[in-house]
């Protein structure tokens, strides 16, 4: 039989350590919906998510009650929709309403794939749903749309990064009465993975099967409380705390992963071997971070444990299952991570020290309150300094940044649930107009040359 | 299909004796048993055979979470793989 000790560990880092299946995303190719008319195209994208994942929810939660093990979110992502309304050169946004419509029948809490992949160049359909994303997440509640606007093998394309801090701009202001929430569904990229299960940067790629089962494991209660377990242990002990609980994590993902495959009749993709905080205690990141030794998150020596965090996840997650894949690392959110709200909130916490968190973290500015008044271009400025670690590090890096229209440093915006909430944090006020006027691409690294 | 019972709560009398009632009553067939005091904490696990309950799994494990809490107990049912994908390569 089991060991009693191996079933109380599992059972208190359910109940006590939040550990839980973060998201079981299906993935749905919408290739075959393209049609020369819009309204043909939305019907049979109204379709096809219906029949594919009309069990999805019912499938998930029967696994839940069977295993007991949590599944916070159940999700779908798409083909990217500026490939799928091109043809038919119509308005982006009734394929938003359609996504919006189908997805609260199903029982999903969010759909992604509104989105466009311009890291070399826009086609018209791209531009179209470029423009057309302030709208349509003002319209929708469970729509996430992304862009990816750079590439390590193509550069950046600075084009769209000037476009990127208009439309974030934009949708900030078009979701103004409601916290700016539009603009927290909205994830500039660069490296966009194309099997993400984690909203609001999830699209179904072009090279995926047709329906594909991804799932995002979480656990950050469960690592840091396997860390206080050795305080006295030097770093290669808290690494290999962190990669033994990492392995145990990544197996519940990997069992969960098969059993929903396997119920669905949808191939399994991979499992996203992640640390996702929520704003409940006990599940953030910041803690961790504070457990391994330092007073706040923010201070120095935080970019340094950040990397110990993420390579130790990884390394541990990578033998737990057959197919590794998504964004696989600590996510830094910040206005989802109780730690990093406290941190960001006293000041410990700044800007520039999170843009060198992300240069060692799975993705990059995440969920981060600006003034409201920050100039647009600042805000793409900020884009391609992310991008720009990401390209030259061939990872995955984003900019989810929410400006807080009217407010200040020192108020904040309140998302509720998930999304949690998020202090107004201060930036650079110098100009980084000229810099973003000019436009262009940032010509491919030396990196991009591997062949 | 083999579940995994586990029962933890102030030691009383009785509770053996309630849980395998339970499992009765929906014809689940108990395999093993085994239980210690942990820390002034009664705790008990239990594998069991489900596969000819008489309702949903889900009815039945359902059923033992409230037994559970009427009695004061911390009681939960969950699919074997669960603890065996966790603990074992």
């Amino acid at each position: 039989m089991l060991n009693t000790k191996d079933i109380l560990e599992t059972i208190s880092m359910i109940q006590e350590e939040h550990l839980d299946i973060r998201t079981v995303t299906m993935g749905i190719s919408l290739m075959d919906c393209i049609s020369d008319d819009i309204h043909r195209c939305c019907s049979r994208v109204y379709d096809k998510i219906a029949r594919k994942a009309q069990n999805l929810v019912e499938v998930c939660n029967t696994i839940e009650a069977e295993y007991g093990i949590p599944i916070i979110h159940k999700r779908v992502s798409v083909t990217p929709i500026s490939l799928i309304c091109a043809a038919s050169k119509g308005d982006p946004v009734l394929l938003a309403k359609v996504l919006e419509r189908v997805s609260g029948e199903i029982g999903v809490n969010f759909i992604g794939g509104y989105s466009a992949l311009v890291h070399k160049g826009f086609t018209p359909g791209d531009e179209a749903l470029i423009k057309s994303i302030p709208e349509a997440l003002a319209t929708t509640t469970r729509v996430c749309s992304s862009v990816n606007i750079g590439s390590t093998k193509a550069g950046i394309n600075m084009d769209a990064v000037g476009m990127m801090g208009k439309i974030i701009k934009k949708t900030a202001l078009a979701t103004k009465d409601n916290d700016c929430i539009g603009a927290a569904k909205l994830v500039v990229f660069c490296n966009a993975p194309e099997d993400n299960p984690f909203m609001a940067g999830a699209f179904h790629g072009v090279g995926e099967a047709d329906t594909v089962i991804n799932v995002g494991v979480s656990g950050p209660g469960v690592v840091r409380s396997a860390i206080a377990k050795i305080p006295e242990g030097n770093i290669t002990d808290v690494a290999d705390m962190i990669k033994r609980t990492a392995f145990k994590i990544t197996r519940m993902g990997q069992l969960v992963a098969h059993e929903a495959s396997k119920r669905l009749d949808v191939p399994f993709g991979i499992v996203d071997l992640s640390l996702a905080p929520t704003p409940a205690i006990g599940d953030s990141v910041a803690h961790i971070l504070e457990e391994i030794g330092l007073e706040q998150c923010g201070t120095h020596g935080t970019t340094a444990a950040l990397a110990i965090l993420n390579d130790a996840v990884k390394k541990g997650g990578v033998m737990a299952t057959s197919h590794v894949g998504g964004l696989s690392g600590a996510f830094i959110p910040v206005s989802e991570d109780s730690g990093m709200i406290d941190a960001a909130g006293c000041g410990c916490l700044t800007i520039e020290k999170l843009e060198a968190m992300t240069a060692v973290c799975s993705v990059g500015l995440d969920m981060i309150v600006v003034p409201g008044d920050t100039h647009e271009d600042t805000i793409s400025a900020i884009i391609a300094d992310e991008a720009a670690i990401g390209m030259v590090n061939s990872k995955t890096t984003a900019v989810r940044i929410i400006p807080a229209i009217g407010k200040g440093v020192g108020e904040s915006l309140s998302f509720g649930g998930l999304l949690g909430e998020g202090p107004v944090m201060a930036l650079n006020t110098k100009s980084s107009s000229k810099f973003i006027s000019r436009g262009g691409r940032i010509p491919a690294p030396l990196q991009s040359l591997k062949n | 299909m083999r579940a995994v019972i586990t029962v933890i709560g102030k030691d009383k009398v009785g509770i053996l004796a309630s849980v395998s009632a339970l499992c009765s009553e929906y014809n689940v067939n108990i395999l093993e048993v085994s239980q210690s005091i942990m820390h002034e904490l009664f705790c008990m696990i239990m594998l069991a055979d489900v596969s000819k309950c008489s309702s949903e799994f889900s009815v039945f494990a359902k059923a033992c979470v409230e037994a559970g809490e009427k009695s004061n107990l911390d009681i939960r049912v969950m699919h074997e793989d669960i603890f065996d994908s966790m603990h074992r390569i």
